[in-house]
């Protein structure tokens, strides 16, 4: 197997002989947050274009195709638009939050974006309890969008937000209750021991009835966690203009659009890190031939593909499904998910107990 | 076999200030560069809020539907039941029947809570 961390211990050791330590850890930091900067700007740019090309295939149509082979710097030239247009200055608003909004929204799904697991040894935060953290800093994205809501003294944009509070912080319960089913599986919350647990197995298919459940679980909270699908109530357009964000103009909304689209990749790379083993390469038990040939695949294409992938599912849930009312969206999550995921958990307690899981 | 730090940062903690350094960075910078090449115009229609066009009518920062209010209670009643339940879930093997008496305890505990939040009709929308 690829190991990344060849190449940073290279360039590690390879700056320690010319920079005392302190320097060094110093540029090592701003070498992550420039890293960190541009994959994930690149990552939310292919998103875009991403979602617009697989809408377009389910409407029968072609998408972006005019800038660049197959519409490829579409969405450069957008993001280039959008930083030239005006940033409108409104009156009656509380200028403050309304700036600060999207600073929470863009940390809040940064520092999730750090923690997942790109790789064998290219991983960038790597805490004990790495899972919690990342569900703790994911929820910080709510604020930011009820500060968005309530600063820009609009009444679509305070019932979008608040439609948004309820339906993020109702969900983040599901995909809690998933996250600690797959925790006592795993018996670890660190990202790195969760990849490495599944090293024989994936979870999906270790962990027996329960792990898929929360698995299905997962998807739909994750779902309506980043906004989108048939939970798109926040921003429903037909009914609030733009939700939350309608004030916003210019790169001020790019942040929002940038943040929306990284969420649904860090949502699908949760999952891939919880049910289908992270960067870890597809092995079975028994089978040496087929496992030695699926190690030599790097690992950042397993992760990459299989957050793709799931992120196709997501963006098909959201160009087939019709959008949810908002009595239905909670009944939804606290009649149905809620007990489905306390049951779940239980399930998977006995699981463990009795040994059943493979 | 598998080495997780990248760059053999042991300090996690530093590693998350630079992301979260990072994100502030990528907004900043953002808005400077809007800020040097957007144009900028005035008009008094401008700054009003964005509501189908009609002039806005009494206070929009007003106080608001309290069904929103009752959901974030309960949300709070269940995020603290996770919090309690993630310490289980990690050492759940090692915890043995005693740990798994005193999580079922706890678990009954908030399952009564939500079939009383159910029965009172705290779930409907209203």
């Amino acid at each position: 197997m690829q190991d990344f961390s060849i190449i940073t211990d290279a360039i590690h050791s390879f700056l320690l002989t010319y920079l005392p330590g302190w320097l060094t850890v110093t540029v090592e930091c701003v070498l992550i947050g420039v890293g960190l900067l541009l994959v994930y700007a690149l990552l939310a740019l292919f998103y875009i274009y991403y979602e617009r090309k697989v809408c377009a295939a389910f409407q029968c149509r072609l998408g972006p195709n005019r800038v660049g082979p197959w519409g490829l710097l579409q969405s450069f030239a957008d993001m280039f638009k959008i930083l030239i247009k005006e940033l409108i200055q409104l009156n009656n608003i509380d200028k403050f939050l309304f700036a600060l909004a999207p600073y929470l929204v863009i940390i809040a799904s940064m520092l999730a974006f750090a923690v997942l697991p790109w790789g064998n040894g290219l991983q960038i935060i790597d805490f004990n309890i790495g899972i919690f953290f990342l569900i703790a800093v994911s929820s910080i994205g709510v604020l930011g969008i009820l500060l968005a809501g309530w600063s820009s003294n609009n009444k679509f944009t305070l019932i979008g937000a608040l439609r948004s509070g309820a339906q993020m912080v109702s969900y983040e319960l599901s995909v809690g209750l998933s996250v600690i089913t797959m925790v006592c599986l795993a018996g670890t919350m660190s990202v790195g021991g969760i990849v490495d647990e599944q090293s024989d197995l994936w979870f999906i298919f270790k962990g027996h009835v329960p792990a898929i459940i929360a698995f299905v679980i997962y998807m739909i909270a994750g779902t309506a966690e980043c906004n989108r699908g048939p939970f798109d109530l926040p921003e429903a357009e037909s009914e609030l203009t733009a939700g939350y964000h309608t004030e916003y103009s210019g790169i001020h909304f790019g942040f929002f659009y940038l943040a929306e689209y990284l969420n649904l990749f860090i949502v699908s790379g949760v999952a891939s890190l919880l049910f289908l083993g992270g960067w870890m390469p597809l092995h079975i038990p028994g089978w040496e031939a087929f496992n030695n040939v699926m190690d030599y695949i790097p690992s950042v294409v397993w992760f990459l593909g299989k957050a793709f992938l799931l992120s196709f599912v997501i963006i098909w849930f959201k160009w087939t499904f019709p959008r949810l009312r908002i009595d239905q969206m909670l009944s939804l999550e606290w009649k149905y998910l809620l007990p489905i995921g306390l049951f779940n958990l239980a399930l998977m307690t006995c699981v463990i107990v009795f040994g059943w899981h493979f | 076999m598998i080495t997780l730090d990248i760059f053999g940062i042991t300090n996690n903690g530093l590693l998350a200030v630079t992301a979260l350094l990072t994100g502030f960075a990528l907004v900043a910078l953002a808005m400077w560069i809007a800020g040097l090449i957007s144009p900028r115009s005035f008009n008094p229609q401008k700054g009003e809020a964005y509501e189908c066009g009609i002039p806005t009518r009494g206070e929009s920062m007003s106080q608001f539907k309290v069904g929103y209010y009752l959901f974030a209670i309960l949300f709070l009643m269940f995020d603290v039941e996770t919090v309690f339940l993630f310490p289980w879930a990690v050492r759940m093997r090692e915890l043995g029947v005693q740990g798994l008496i005193s999580i079922a305890v706890f678990f009954g505990v908030l399952v009564l809570g939500l079939i009383y939040a159910w029965r009172k009709g705290a779930l409907e929308w209203k």
